[in-house]
């Protein structure tokens, strides 16, 4: 394909391009700089970098989306020989959704929430194709079916809310398709989706790459859907396009440093087979050329005969009312009889896909959401019978770390403020003492001092996801529960927060119960892995045993659809498959099934499964 | 659907009772009932019949019951001013003046806040953004019955082309109606910008935009209908003020309706017609937030009736 | 991971650099009119020209010094009963401010607690509040003061506290919706895993955190009290003379608007300067506190 593509005139031409906005001192600042590529038939180019590289703004740039009033692009962007910069507005409009489109990467923001999603549809073919209502509307169903959408014709006139987020992405693919565009820009378009409906979707724009014969550009943080897709790779780094080349190329010879970086810092599913214990990411430093000696394995099985943290039959449902009455009309099922042991000094993953209950058994661990019934020891204490004060007492020996760098720190409040809290509430330290316990703490994930004086939105989230790991080392826990704790960073900040986790289990002898949907992630960092799906345990044992001998058709599924950053180990042609994640919704008086777990090798124990899974084992 | 309405009419009830527990009480600290009827200088003998007769000596939550049980059989009490009549037939004669004008205010705010919120947005920093947006915050800060003397003077007094006062001519209501919608105008106009200002930055607009869709396409079909979500919610909270501004709009203009009534009544201590007014407008703002909820789900398909 | 994060500008921070609170210029004319009209109200004494309640009945209905027939003696001319309007102006904002700022401090204290009680516990607590809220939301407001100020009497201390008494759903309302955001922000929930006390918790990380839009509609709400006083002085429930007020000097002007149309014209014309400084100010407020405004 690539090699048709050297040939033939490009599709897509761009040269120098810069774009700058208008900032609050009034004055214009480069964003993109300069950036040169091209896009030719058939072709799948990828934009690959991380947050502020650039790479949507150069997106938008070419779709001329963004606002005229504080923006400037200037360049030259030539689609099949026209120059785009030099098109009236009216001309634009013609070109974009016709010869252009574009899919973003919100599918839950980007469909029009009081619209029906076939007039949506509809009306980039009224539109571009002076098609008639009645023409349009047959048209919108063939491309619902063509997108794979189950039941095409009765969703003509459903409401984007009624759809999950695969769902509405595939709408979002439909409707960017209606007028065969040569050219699809992708922004991230599967970023916020699941892995399973991850793969699914890449699977679909492939198909339909070739069934259309457009050219693709693919704008990506991730290099595993890069390494899966993309025929010729543009790295971007703070605006400048450093490498561009073919994909094989850019992962077997990274020439800029950068791109190295970017492509050692990423862990990749299936490296660590055979290696016994969790293990740190290299890390480079883009500005030298040096990398990082070569990660040792760590020391060390965490060795105890007492479990720390012990839970059985943990059971947490929510009720959902509804109706004159305000009745209980179902239940969210959304732990279901979890059991489960974690040693000190002992990671154990949760992993699973959004619904799976990770969070909310992490929450509910806790008791920042209140189970519905199970046990839960720590270090011997029931937790569940706690109240009041014993309740916050006990908070001491577990700590957590969220997701959302930005939401987990109060604006107001200082970093050294911040990290104080916990000494202060537990009287742990006093007077000077805890201006010294704080200094040393914010040393220990790798800040200085004198940083305690300043807001958190002065800081990165890297960064702020170091305050909250200080914040929850302040009270010496045993345990820490990291929910989705690297997940929002990029590439390179989450190799190293990563890092600084495992130090500090090293170190301090920490047990983690890490919550993450990334399979690569957890894998470098567990020991033990247990995987969620519909609120239970479908398997859990030793790393090496899930990730080396998985059993249960979930787990298969899983590790098989996450993206591998190889292109040479580019997967081969899935099923376009449509199905997608079930609800843990449940009408009252469910009963969950009883579940019985076979023993596949010590310590690696699969839930025996039912009709719902056929005979994929 | 249905199940909504009878939902949402159930909730009114214990919102209604808390009007009645308030009204009851004011009546009860405005002054001994019975005393008002008879007058100061009545006998001790026919107060106390009167006091036996009227259930004052039983304890204050069975009067409380008495006063509900008598509220639902329609009986308000009668008016002192009105020769004995039933209260709420005095009420309810005036109600259809209030009404006239509570609509022609809406109207007017709406013909008004519609273009010029969209124009305002449309035109961000711009003249016509400027000239409609000093008018709305000029409309916010001007209180309504200055307004309506100043209308009064300028258009009546010294232009002549509307009635002073009164409500017998067909011209009598532009005034007041003007006055009494002039805020609620100022209001939506300033919501309807800034919100269609939000909407225009939401992802589905750049989606829109990105099918190649022209701007007026764009505000019509995709801006509005997300924008009026905030703009009917307004009208609903705004119902309550704009039948408190009938009140003082009615005073200004003359305009025989039961803000009038109600001034007059508070004056001469005629409690049973003030109750009637005070828990009837209850029931039309609650009616009218209802309506604007109704209106609200149809407008919204988000929202789920079950 | 959105591009735009890391752009300078476009991501404010909640909490603003002093040299970020530059004034525009609407708010700077509304900060030095709030000043003229506060060192009016208390140095009244002072300022006046005459006694703002003794009639001159040599001197009734003098127009404005700069209309025909108009005197230097009286600036903006007399009422009916001869009485200088420049200090029956002056008198008159003491009132006003009064009513105003002291009916929002109760108010906002009230409303502050209950929106965060309610929003922090829901439960019963929140239902029975909510409840109250939407009960005085159902009567038209004016009804409500006329009927409570007419039972009760009518005093500048009874109105201020009644106001406040009733005045408060707006607070509640908003503090409340806010917090229920708040508490599914992650710091409010790290707060309760370090084992912090939740009324620690409510004081330390969620009042702050309110504060901005409380002050907002705070500054807005003196605005829309000074006019509720105006208009219940109007109707003639407010503080009775010979206290001055603003309400009640158009009231009477009203009877004089087609010979003398300064009497009602002149006092509108303060209150609607004051009401529109408030508002200045309460728009820049908002721009400047709220981050969603600021790009």
């Amino acid at each position: 394909m690539s090699a048709k593509a050297e040939t033939a005139s490009p599709v897509l031409f761009v040269k120098n391009l810069s774009t700058s906005f208008r900032m609050q001192d009034g004055r214009f600042h480069k964003i993109v700089k300069d950036v040169s590529f091209d896009v030719g038939p058939r072709e799948t180019v990828a934009l690959v970098g991380e947050s502020g590289s650039g790479k949507s703004v150069t997106a938008l740039s070419i779709m001329r989306l963004l606002a005229a009033s504080n923006s400037r692009v200037e360049g030259s962007i030539q689609l099949g020989g026209t120059e785009l910069l030099a098109l009236p507005e009216a001309k634009m409009q013609a070109v974009r959704g016709n010869e252009i489109a574009m899919i973003f990467q919100e599918p839950m923001t980007s469909l029009n929430p009081v619209l029906p999603i076939g007039s949506q549809i509809a009306e980039v073919l009224t539109r571009h194709r002076a098609m008639s209502q009645s023409a349009a509307h047959a048209e919108t169903i063939r491309l619902l079916e063509k997108v794979r959408i189950p039941e095409a014709r009765s969703r003509f006139a459903e409401y984007p809310h009624r759809l999950s987020g695969g769902m509405r992405q595939r709408v979002m693919i439909a409707m960017a398709l209606a007028c065969r565009p040569k050219l699809l820009i992708a922004d991230e378009p599967t970023t916020a989706l699941d892995v399973t409906i991850q793969a699914q979707t890449l699977a679909l724009i492939k198909a339909l790459q070739d069934e259309d014969g457009m050219s693709v550009l693919f704008i990506t943080h991730d290099m595993g859907v890069v390494a899966e897709i993309a025929d010729r790779t543009v790295v971007m780094f703070k605006g400048e396009a450093v490498e561009v080349g073919r994909t094989e190329d850019i992962f077997n010879q990274p020439r800029h440093p950068y791109s190295r970086t970017l492509l050692s810092s990423v862990p990749k599913l299936g490296s660590m087979t055979g290696v016994p214990e969790p293990m740190r990411l290299p890390v480079f430093e883009t500005s030298r050329e040096n990398a990082e000696t070569v990660p040792k394995a760590r020391r060390s099985k965490p060795g105890a005969d007492q479990p720390l943290l012990s839970v059985r039959n943990l059971t947490t449902r929510f009720d959902i009312r509804s109706g004159l009455l305000r009745r209980v009309s179902g239940r969210v099922h959304a732990v279901e009889n979890v059991s489960f042991d974690i040693m000190p000094g002992e990671t154990l993953s949760l992993v699973g896909e959004s619904g799976c209950g990770k969070s909310t058994t992490g929450r509910s661990v806790t008791r920042l959401v209140e189970p519905t019934s199970g046990e839960i020891r720590l270090v011997g204490t029931d937790i569940m019978e706690l109240n009041g004060r014993a309740l916050r007492a006990m908070r001491r020996n577990v700590q957590m770390i969220f997701q959302d760098p930005f939401a987990s720190l109060d604006p107001r409040t200082t970093v050294g403020a911040a990290v104080a809290e916990p000494i202060l509430t537990h009287e742990l330290e006093t007077g000077p003492h805890v201006k010294e316990r704080v200094a040393d703490l914010l040393r220990r994930v790798g800040l200085g001092p004198d940083v305690a004086g300043r807001y958190p939105h002065e800081f990165s989230g890297g960064q702020r996801q170091r305050i909250c790991i200080a914040r929850a080392l302040a009270l010496d826990p045993k345990l820490i529960v990291a929910d989705e704790a690297v997940s929002a960073l990029d590439v390179s900040i989450k190799a190293q927060v990563m890092n600084l986790l495992l130090d500090l289990q090293e170190t301090l002898g920490l047990a983690y119960l890490f919550i993450s949907h990334d399979m690569a992630v957890v894998e470098r960092v567990s020991h033990r892995v247990a995987v969620m799906y519909l609120g239970e345990i479908v398997e859990i044992g030793p790393r090496s045993a899930v990730f080396e001998n998985p059993q249960h058709p979930y787990t298969r599924k899983l590790i098989a659809a996450v993206p591998i950053p190889d292109p040479a180990r580019r997967g081969v042609k899935r099923p376009l498959l449509s199905d997608e994640i079930r609800s843990p919704v449940r009408p009252t008086g469910y009963e969950p099934a009883i579940r019985v777990y076979r023993e596949v090798s010590p310590g690696h124990f699969v839930q025996q499964w039912g009709e719902e899974w056929g005979n994929a084992a | 659907m249905i199940n909504y309405v009878i939902w949402r009419i159930l909730q009114m009830i214990p919102i209604l009772l808390g009007v009645t527990l308030i009204v009851f009480v004011l009546l009860r600290v405005s002054g001994d009932p019975v005393l008002l009827m008879l007058g100061e200088d009545a006998q001790p003998e026919q107060i106390e019949a009167l006091r036996l007769a009227l259930g004052l000596n039983k304890p204050l939550y069975q009067q409380y019951l008495m006063y509900m049980a008598d509220l639902l059989t329609g009986d308000f009490g009668n008016s002192l001013r009105y020769n004995g009549q039933p209260a709420l037939q005095v009420v309810l004669e005036r109600l259809p003046a209030t009404a006239s004008l509570a609509a022609t205010g809406l109207l007017f705010a709406v013909v008004i806040s519609l273009p010029a919120g969209i124009v305002a947005a449309l035109k961000q920093h711009r003249m016509a953004d400027h000239i409609a947006s000093s008018f709305s915050i000029l409309g916010q800060a001007m209180p309504n019955f200055w307004l309506g003397i100043m209308l009064i003077l300028i258009f009546a007094v010294t232009l002549g082309w509307f009635p002073v006062s009164g409500s017998d001519k067909p011209l009598s209501v532009v005034l007041p109606g003007l006055t009494l919608g002039s805020g609620l105008a100022a209001m939506l106009t300033r919501m309807l910008r800034s919100s269609l200002l939000e909407v225009m930055q939401q992802d589905y607009i750049r989606t829109a935009r990105a099918k190649g869709l022209s701007q007026s396409t764009i505000i019509v079909r995709h801006a509005l209908r997300n924008a009026a979500l905030s703009y009917l919610t307004v009208i609903g909270l705004e119902a309550s003020a704009l039948m408190a501004g009938a009140v003082v709009t009615e005073q200004v203009f003359a305009w025989p309706g039961i803000g009038l009534l109600a001034i007059q009544a508070i004056n001469s201590r005629d409690m049973a017609v003030v109750q009637t007014i005070v828990i009837l407008s209850s029931v039309i703002v609650m009616s009218m937030n209802l309506i604007v909820d109704i209106l609200y789900s149809v407008v919204d398909p988000r929202i789920q009736h079950g | 991971m959105a591009d735009t994060e890391t752009l300078p500008g476009l991501s404010p921070p909640l909490v603003v650099p002093a040299r970020r609170l530059h004034l525009s210029p609407l708010a700077a004319f509304g900060l030095a009119m709030l000043t003229i009209f506060v060192l009016m109200a208390v140095l009244a004494p002072l300022l006046a020209p005459y006694d703002p309640t003794t009639p001159n009945l040599r001197a009734r209905l003098v127009p404005p010094m700069w209309v025909a027939k108009g005197s230097a003696d009286h600036i903006l001319g007399t009422d009916h009963l001869g009485r200088d309007m420049l200090s029956r102006l002056i008198y008159g904002s003491r009132i006003a401010l009064s009513v105003g700022f002291l009916g929002v401090v109760l108010a906002s204290f009230i409303g502050v607690s209950v929106g965060l009680i309610a929003g922090f516990w829901r439960g019963p607590v929140d239902s029975i509040l909510m409840g109250a809220v939407n009960i005085l939301l159902a009567i038209p407001n004016t009804l409500l003061y006329l009927t409570v100020l007419a039972v009760f009497g009518q005093s500048l201390l009874l109105m201020i506290i009644v106001i406040g008494c009733i005045n408060w759903t707006t607070f509640a309302r908003v503090v409340r919706g806010e917090v229920l955001s708040l508490k599914e922000r992650e710091f409010i929930e790290a707060s309760r895993s370090i084992g912090q006390h939740p009324v620690v918790t409510l004081l330390r990380h969620v009042l702050p955190n309110v504060l901005g839009p409380i002050i907002v509609i705070a500054t807005l709400n003196v605005a829309a009290l000074i006019i509720l006083e105006a208009s219940l002085s109007f109707l003639g429930f407010g503080v009775q003379p010979p206290t001055v007020t603003w309400g009640r000097m158009l009231a009477d002007g009203r009877n004089y608007i087609a010979t003398a149309w300064w009497l009602a014209a002149i006092p509108g014309l303060m209150i609607t300067t004051l009401t529109l400084s408030l508002i200045f100010i309460g728009d820049w407020l908002r721009d400047r506190l709220d981050p969603r405004n600021a790009s």
